[in-house]
């Protein structure tokens, strides 16, 4: 008894350093990896921060000696106030600001048309029968393996008929249009898991086909509306290639004026104004993200899990 | 408070004949049960009463009135769903007036409507609460309130206690029957469960592969089923089988068993023969319901017969015996104050007044 009893007792030893071992091991891979994530983000903070000179040192990983913000200025707005020598600094010809809401104005109605007709369509797929419904949904489905490349010539061809090339409407036309599959599909998904019979229900209460998308499937969509939001702002204001194929000069998205700047920046190549660049075209959708985040892993989830 | 009338109605779809010649009758204030195991097309009759399903062929009249092209909200019916169907972003107060809402009707009309069904079914405490706040039965007394709060014509449940638990579909039941009691509406009420068909129902409808089997009060269900799907349907445990010939002497009828060497020869008196034309030997199943297998001797029309015990179910008020009889098993109840021992023979008495005898080929009630 007294044997089997001390045996016990070493196993549960055992089983508890085995346990903390495997802690560490864990906390140890996870914390190279946070730190392999985000080291650049990190580089690309500390250089905005830092003088041309404090660059030139060459150590990347150093905080900066003072926190300078002439580099977001001059990336924001072109040129700064110099106080210790009191001079206007030329920034060279290009700056976000003008680009910056050029990409709001495409960004928020392309996002927003896009949703909403996804939300329908999935509805539409989902609740209503109809001929060759399910012919249709394929079609969607094919759409998303659409690569951007595939349509760039069609797409130019059919925005010079419309009259829309080089204008940010075209742009939003082209991001409705491309991002139609995808928000289609996320719907789909998610109404697929509401039940009919709620639908039902409305029919048999009078509610018509609108009546039931605005009044009872809506306002249960919340979750799949973040997703949908999340993904079509992320995709459309990180979008480089439509910008810089439909679009030219002052009408042109932040993606492809931060591109401008950085290439064709004067002589010296200004580090820090280029990273602070680079984070101000990112800040949007970060700012989306931690908003509605917890909302994104939640909709992503809904319908593929029970309860 | 309506009539209902089905005549002849079919559904496909694609090539599988769903509904396949469906006619009833109901009258004002009937409880009619749609009853049958599951894919047996119930609820699709039902939704085609409804109006959410088409039919390909047929007619459904309300009031003598052909409903068949009508939108399901013009029918006046109302549906209770399994799943209670609520309006999950609605309060309880709009989930029940959403559909007055959309016919637009007055606002005092509504509010009193409301107030009647919320004080008939005792949720006026819940009006401002979500449907995710509710529990089951709180949601399914939303679920009929929404459906009568409308005074429709007909009314239609699709399994609507299928999704509670057993204390409280015995109560819920209570409550729908009490229901009926008072409105006196024209019901259709669809389950698979054959204690709610025969509860509920003033006539059940047992309906299986399309095509309805039987359509009686439930004492004639339980009493004649009309056919071998019936019988087995009906009852728990079901009804014995026994596998023999019917003999015909002179104008005596008597079941013979099968493998019983002659031995069991079971004269059948006062039955009423359904079809007289019987030939001398005819093969046929005789049918007993494990209730009206009895331990002592009064003195009805029975019949003694001696078998052995092989199994023995104890479940409270009575218990359930497995009976050997010549390579079948019978299955008897019995109140469980009865003493029977195990793998000994045993006297038993069948009641001949309550058998069943089939056609073996037919399958149809001789």
């Amino acid at each position: 008894m007294e044997k089997s009893n001390f045996k016990l007792k070493e196993l549960e030893k055992s089983s508890k350093i085995k346990r903390i071992f495997y802690r560490w091991i864990l906390f140890i891979i996870l914390g190279v990896f946070a730190i392999y994530y985000i080291s650049p983000l990190y580089v690309m903070l500390v250089t905005s921060f830092k003088s041309i000179e404090e660059i030139r040192q060459g150590n990347l990983f150093s905080l900066p000696s003072s926190l300078n913000f002439d580099a977001w200025i001059i990336a924001w707005q072109g040129q700064t106030f110099n106080e210790t020598s009191g001079l206007k600094m030329d920034a060279g010809n290009v700056f976000l600001k003008n680009y910056f809401w050029n990409s709001m104005k495409m960004v928020v109605p392309a996002v927003l048309i896009s949703t909403i007709l996804g939300a329908l369509n999935g509805y539409a797929l989902t609740k209503w029968r109809f001929k060759y419904d399910n012919i249709i949904f394929l079609l969607f489905l094919f759409g998303t393996f659409i690569p951007y490349q595939a349509i760039l010539l069609p797409m130019a061809r059919t925005l010079g008929i419309l009259g829309l090339s080089n204008s940010i409407t075209g742009l939003v036309v082209v991001h409705v249009i491309y991002g139609l599959c995808f928000t289609t599909l996320f719907c789909r998904n998610y109404y697929v898991s509401i039940s009919d019979e709620i639908i039902r229900a409305a029919r048999i209460d009078g509610a018509g086909f609108f009546t039931i998308f605005f009044k009872i499937l809506l306002p249960i969509s919340l979750p799949i509306l973040v997703v949908t939001v999340i993904w079509q702002f992320t995709q459309i204001w990180n979008d480089f290639l439509f910008g810089a194929t439909f679009s030219f000069g002052d009408s042109a998205p932040i993606q492809v004026a931060l591109n401008n700047m950085v290439l064709t920046s004067t002589s010296v190549k200004r580090y820090n104004v280029d990273m602070a660049a680079a984070i101000i075209a990112g800040i949007p959708t970060l700012i989306v993200y931690v908003l509605a985040g917890k909302y994104f892993i939640r909709g992503l989830t809904a319908g593929s899990v029970k309860g | 408070m309506a009539t209902l009338k089905i005549n002849n109605i079919n559904k496909n779809f694609g090539k599988t004949e769903v509904l396949k010649g469906i006619n009833l009758d109901i009258e004002e204030g009937d409880f009619l049960v749609l009853l049958g195991p599951s894919g047996c097309g119930k609820s699709t009759l039902l939704n085609t009463i409804a109006g959410l399903e088409t039919c390909n062929s047929g007619e459904i009249l309300i009031d003598n009135y052909k409903i068949n092209e009508m939108e399901p909200s013009d029918r006046d019916i109302a549906l209770v769903f399994q799943s209670y169907a609520l309006y999950p972003a609605m309060t309880v107060k709009k989930n029940v007036t959403f559909g007055l809402e959309q016919r637009k009707i007055s606002k005092e009309k509504i509010e009193e409507a409301l107030k009647n069904v919320a004080n008939l079914l005792q949720i006026d405490q819940l009006l401002e609460r979500k449907p995710s706040q509710l529990s089951g039965g709180q949601r399914q007394r939303v679920a009929m309130g929404r459906a009568l709060v409308r005074d429709p014509k007909v009314f239609l449940f699709d399994e609507p206690l299928s999704n509670l638990d057993a204390k409280l579909r015995v109560e819920m039941r209570r409550e729908i029957k009490k229901l009926h009691q008072k409105l006196k509406t024209t019901i259709v009420y669809v389950t698979h469960d054959q204690t709610e068909a025969m509860s509920l129902g003033t006539s059940i409808a047992i309906m299986n592969h399309g095509v309805i089997q039987q359509c009686d009060k439930p004492e004639i269900i339980y009493k004649k089923p009309q056919n071998l799907f019936v019988a087995d349907f009906i009852g728990s445990p079901s009804m014995n089988l026994i596998n023999g010939n019917l003999i015909k002497e002179g104008d005596n009828f008597s079941f013979m068993c099968n493998n019983s060497e002659n031995k069991i020869k079971i004269p059948i008196k006062n039955y009423n023969f359904t079809n007289k034309n019987i030939k001398y030997k005819h093969e046929v199943l005789f049918g007993i319901r494990p209730e009206h297998m009895y331990l002592n001797k009064s003195n009805k029309n029975e019949y003694e017969i001696s078998l052995k015990t092989s199994l023995s179910e104890y479940i409270g008020h009575e218990q359930i015996i497995t009976f050997n009889c010549f390579g079948q098993e019978l299955l008897g109840k019995f109140p469980s104050s009865n003493k029977i021992i195990m793998n000994k023979e045993v006297n038993l008495f069948f009641d001949i007044d309550q058998i069943s005898i089939f056609d073996k080929q037919t399958e149809e009630r001789i």
